[in-house]
C-alpha cells in the first residue's frame, strides 16, 4: 500500500518535471567534446572549428567537392609563384560593428604568425609579409614557392578577427571572440554549453535562417544519439558506425555521410631508436606480409560495421590529390608466409603493436592479431591511454603504432611531416632522399596534375616499395540530424556550415 | 569543544598541505608530456613544444613550480586552466553546485531507500522481505552505474519521452527542469548507496537487537515500535554516520561515470577532462578543494557522533 503511494508520487513529480521543448529556430548542436580555447590564433582541437564554421568567416571556404570557394575573399591571383594578391569583400561588419578591410585581414595574419602562443605560425610561416595595396586588396609575399598556402587560408589561419577586440581583451580573446561570422558569441559555460546567436549585420545574411545555435559536449556516443531521439538536440556529429542502422530506421531522423580528410593507419618503428631493430623494423619483406596478412575491408565489416572507406594512401578518394592507381593490396596469407621465407626470418614473428586505449581500437588490434597470426605473427597488443601513447610514439618507444590523422584540405598537410626525414611528425624515422625530393618537389609544383604525378611516384617507393606506414582506411565523417533540418551539406572537413540551415516547426 | 576544534582545524591545514605535495608529485609521474598534448596535432613542431613550456612554467625545477603555484593558492589564485583559458576557481564556482546539488540529492535517495529497508530486514530478518531487501541491495550494488544509466535513459527519455536525457539546468534557473535533469542521476548514484547503507544499517540493527538493553526495555514492557526506533536505532546509527560521511565525500568528489553518462558539467567530468588533456592546474584544484571538503565532512560526522551518542562526549 505503502509502495503504491511512493511509486504514484514519483509518477506525478516525473510527469510534472516532462521535458519542455526549445524555442522554434534554435539550433541545439552535440558535439563529442568539449571546445578548448575559441580563438582561431590560439585554437587546437577538431571540435573547437565546428564552432568557429559559426563565429568566425575565413578568407577562404572549400566546398564539399574540396574546391577552394572565396567568403571574406572575393578572388585571389598569383602574381608569381612567391606573391599572392587577394581581393577583400566589401561591406562586411565585425561583430563589434567595426568594418572588415584589408587592414584587419593584415592584422589576423599578422596576428596568427606572430602572437604568443599562436597554433597557426607553423601553417603560415611561408609568409614573409603581408601588405595592404588599398582598402580592399592584400598582397602576401612568400619566403619561397609554396603551393599548400592558399588552403591554409581555408582554416583557422584564414579567419579574421576584428583588431580592436582583440587588441583589447590579449591572450583572453577567445574567451569573447568577435569576428565577421553569422552569428555572435552569447556565453559558454564549460563541458556544458556555447551559445551563439544570429549577428543581423552579416554580409550574408540572407541565406541565415537560424535565430540561435546551442552547442553542447556530449562525449558518450549512444547518449549524444539518444538526445537525438528525445528531441533534446537537432543534430549530432561523430555518429558511431554501429549507430548507423538505428538512425536508418527512425523515420524522423536524416543521416549525412562523407569521407574524412585524414586516414587511420599503422606506423612502424623502421629508424626511431633500438625498438627500430626488429624484423619489422629492419625488412621491408616482412612489412610487406604484415600488410598482406590484413584484411582491411574485414576489420571495417567487423568493428566499423562497414562503414569506412579502405585505402593505401593518405587521402581519400573525394580528394582531386587522390591516386587513384593506388589500391589497398588483397589479403594474401599465402604469399605473406612466403615473403617471410624470403625474408629469411624466424617465424613467428613478434610484434608489439600500441593502440591508443580506446574500445574500437582495441577491438582493431585484435582482429589485425588474429589475422597476422594466420600468417606467421605473433602480435601482442599494447594499449596505451591516448597521451601517453604520443609521447612514447614521439620517443621512439614503440614498434608498431595504429594511429589517425585528421586531415588537411591540401595533401602536403597529411603527407611531409610524416614521411619526409626531417618530418616532425615522423614517429618511425623513415629516411628516404628520393621520397625527399619528390615531396619538396610537390610543395612548390602549383600544377595540380604534376602535383599527383609527384605524389604517386613518391607513394611508389615510401608505402608500396617501403612499407614505412600502412594505411588502412579513411573513417566517415557521420551527421545524424532531425528530419525537420534541411539545408545541410556534408563537406569531407566534418565541420557543421550553417549557411542555408532551416528549421520547419 | 573549542579545543577539540582548535587541534581539528590545524589538522586540517596540515592535511591539506600534505594533499597539496603528494598531487603535484604524483602528476609528474604521469606519463604523456602535457606540452605534446596541449599542442594537439601541432605537436609535430619543437618551437611550438618549447613555447608551451616556457609559458607554463614546465620548464623550470619542480620545486620552483610548487612553490609558485602554492603562493597563487595562498593568495587565492588557483591559476589558469591550461585548456580554456578559464580562471580555476571560477570554474570550480561554476562546477560545484552542481556536483553538491546531484550529490546532495543522490544522498537523500540512498538514505530514504537505505535506511528504512535496513531497519525492515533486520527486524523482519530471514523472512521473505529480507531476502528480498538483499536481492534488491545486491543488484543496486552490482550494477555498473553507466549501464543503469544509459537504460534509464532509453527508458524515461528516448522511449516514455519523461525526462530531458541528459545535460544540466541550475536550480536558480528553473527547478522544475533543473530537478527533471538531475533526477536520473541522482537515482543512479543513490542506488548503489543505498545498497551499501542498507546492508551497513541492517547488520548494526542485528547486533543492537541482541543487546542486553533491548532485552530490557522489551521486559519493561514497551511497544516494539518504541524498542526498535528509539533504543536500537540509536545506537545502531553510529556507525552507519560514519559512512554516510565517506560516502558523502565520494559524492561531491564527483561521480565521474554517471556524470559523463549525463553530460552534467560537474566535478567528475571536470576532473576527468583535465586528467586526459593533461590540465595540471585543473586538476591540482579540485583535488585540493575536494580534499578540503572530505576533511570538513569528518569534520561534521564527528561533531554528530557526539550529538547521537552522549557517552562519546567523554571520550
Amino acid at each position: 500500500m505503502m509502495f503504491r503511494k511512493t511509486l504514484l508520487a514519483a509518477a506525478a513529480l516525473v510527469a510534472a518535471l516532462a521535458a519542455s521543448p526549445a524555442p522554434a529556430q534554435t539550433l541545439r548542436i552535440g558535439l563529442a567534446e568539449d571546445p578548448d580555447i575559441l580563438d582561431p590564433t590560439l585554437a587546437r582541437t577538431f571540435v573547437g572549428r565546428i564552432v568557429f564554421a559559426s563565429l568566425c568567416d575565413k578568407l577562404f571556404d572549400i566546398d564539399k567537392d574540396l574546391r577552394i570557394v572565396p567568403q571574406l575573399a572575393t578572388g585571389f591571383t598569383w602574381d608569381d609563384p612567391k606573391t599572392l594578391t587577394i581581393t577583400i569583400r566589401q561591406g562586411v561588419k565585425f561583430h563589434d560593428g567595426e568594418t572588415m578591410d584589408a587592414e584587419a585581414v593584415r592584422y589576423s595574419l599578422t596576428r596568427h604568425l606572430t602572437m604568443q602562443g599562436s597554433f597557426r605560425r607553423g601553417e603560415i610561416n611561408s609568409m614573409e609579409s603581408v601588405e595592404v595595396v588599398n582598402p580592399t586588396t592584400v598582397r602576401i609575399r612568400l619566403k619561397e614557392p609554396f603551393a599548400p598556402f592558399l588552403a591554409q587560408l581555408t582554416d583557422r589561419a584564414g579567419m579574421i578577427v576584428s583588431p580592436k577586440a582583440a587588441e583589447a581583451a590579449g591572450p583572453q580573446f577567445g574567451t569573447r571572440p568577435v569576428c565577421a561570422g553569422p552569428f555572435r558569441f552569447v556565453e559558454r559555460v564549460a563541458q556544458d554549453r556555447i551559445v551563439v546567436e544570429r549577428f543581423l549585420d552579416y554580409w550574408d545574411a540572407g541565406r541565415i535562417h537560424l535565430q540561435r545555435i546551442v552547442y553542447q559536449p556530449i562525449p558518450d556516443s549512444t547518449v549524444r544519439l539518444a538526445n537525438l531521439q528525445a528531441g533534446s538536440l537537432e543534430l549530432i556529429e561523430r555518429v558511431s558506425p554501429n549507430d548507423v542502422p538505428a538512425v536508418q530506421r527512425n523515420a524522423r531522423l536524416r543521416l549525412s555521410m562523407s569521407d574524412e580528410l585524414g586516414y587511420q593507419g599503422i606506423t612502424i618503428n623502421v629508424g626511431n631508436g633500438p625498438r627500430a631493430q626488429t624484423p619489422l623494423g629492419q625488412n621491408a619483406k616482412v612489412r610487406q606480409a604484415f600488410d598482406l596478412a590484413i584484411d582491411r575491408a574485414t576489420i571495417i565489416q567487423v568493428v566499423y560495421n562497414g562503414m569506412f572507406t579502405p585505402t593505401a594512401q593518405a587521402v581519400p578518394p573525394s580528394s582531386p590529390f587522390h591516386v587513384r592507381s593506388l589500391t589497398p593490396p588483397t589479403r594474401d596469407v599465402a604469399r605473406a608466409r612466403a615473403l617471410l621465407r624470403e625474408a629469411g626470418v624466424q617465424t613467428p614473428v613478434r610484434i608489439v603493436l600500441t593502440v591508443p586505449n580506446a574500445p574500437d581500437a582495441r577491438q582493431v588490434g585484435e582482429v589485425i592479431q588474429a589475422m597476422a597470426a594466420e600468417a606467421g605473427f605473433e602480435i601482442s597488443i599494447n594499449a596505451m591511454e591516448f597521451a601517453s601513447s604520443l609521447q612514447a610514439a614521439a620517443r621512439g618507444d614503440f614498434e608498431a603504432y595504429y594511429i589517425g590523422w585528421s586531415g588537411r584540405t591540401d595533401p602536403d598537410g597529411n603527407l611531409w611531416s610524416f614521411i619526409h626525414s626531417r618530418g616532425p611528425q615522423n614517429d618511425g624515422r623513415y629516411s628516404n632522399a628520393e621520397v625527399d625530393r619528390l615531396l619538396d618537389a610537390a610543395r612548390v609544383e602549383s600544377d595540380p596534375e604534376k602535383r599527383i604525378a609527384l605524389y604517386e611516384q613518391m607513394y611508389r617507393i615510401a608505402v608500396v616499395e617501403d612499407r614505412s606506414r600502412l594505411y588502412l582506411w579513411h573513417r566517415k565523417n557521420i551527421v545524424a540530424h532531425t528530419a525537420r533540418l534541411s539545408g545541410f551539406v556534408a563537406v569531407p572537413d566534418g565541420l557543421i556550415r550553417v549557411r542555408d540551415l532551416r528549421l520547419a516547426n | 569543544m573549542l579545543g577539540f576544534l582548535a587541534r581539528r582545524v590545524g589538522q586540517t591545514i596540515l592535511t591539506l598541505l600534505f594533499v597539496s605535495v603528494l598531487i603535484f608529485g604524483l602528476q609528474q609521474l604521469m606519463p604523456g608530456d602535457p606540452a605534446l598534448v596541449l599542442a594537439g596535432e601541432e605537436r609535430g613542431d619543437p618551437a611550438v613544444l618549447a613555447q608551451i613550456r616556457a609559458e607554463l612554467n614546465l620548464d623550470k625545477p619542480l620545486p620552483v613550480q610548487y612553490a609558485l603555484w602554492l603562493q597563487g593558492v595562498l593568495t587565492g589564485d588557483l591559476g589558469y586552466s591550461w585548456r580554456i583559458r578559464e580562471p580555476i576557481a571560477a570554474v570550480i564556482a561554476q562546477k560545484l553546485p552542481v556536483t553538491l546539488q546531484l550529490g546532495l540529492m543522490a544522498f537523500v535517495i540512498a538514505l530514504l531507500i537505505g535506511i528504512p529497508m535496513g531497519i525492515l530486514s533486520a527486524v523482519r530478518k530471514d523472512t521473505l522481505l529480507d531476502w528480498s531487501a538483499n536481492a534488491v541491495g545486491l543488484a543496486g550494488l552490482s550494477l555498473p552505474n553507466f549501464w543503469l544509466g544509459i537504460m534509464l535513459i532509453l527508458l524515461f527519455s528516448v522511449e516514455l519521452g519523461w525526462l530531458p536525457p541528459s545535460g544540466y539546468v541550475p536550480l536558480s534557473e528553473d527547478w522544475r527542469q533543473s530537478l527533471a535533469t538531475t533526477i536520473m542521476p541522482a537515482f543512479v548514484l543513490g542506488s548503489g548507496i543505498a545498497a551499501v547503507f542498507m546492508r551497513h544499517m541492517r547488520s548494526a540493527m542485528l547486533q543492537a537487537l541482541a543487546e542486553d538493553y533491548v532485552r530490557t526495555a522489551r521486559a519493561k514492557g514497551l511497544a516494539e515500535r518504541v524498542v526498535v526506533l528509539k533504543h536500537a536505532l540509536r545506537n545502531a546509527l553510529v556507525p552507519v554516520v560514519t559512512l554516510g560521511a565517506l560516502e558523502l565525500g565520494t559524492l561531491l568528489s564527483g561521480a565521474v561515470l554517471t556524470e559523463q553518462v549525463f553530460s552534467i558539467p560537474g566535478f567528475g567530468k571536470l576532473i576527468v577532462d583535465a586528467v586526459f588533456n593533461r590540465d595540471y592546474p585543473v586538476v591540482q584544484g579540485v583535488v585540493l578543494v575536494t580534499a578540503a571538503l572530505y576533511v570538513l565532512l569528518n569534520l561534521v560526522a564527528d561533531v554528530l557522533y557526539v550529538l547521537i551518542n552522549p557517552r562519546l562526549r567523554h571520550a
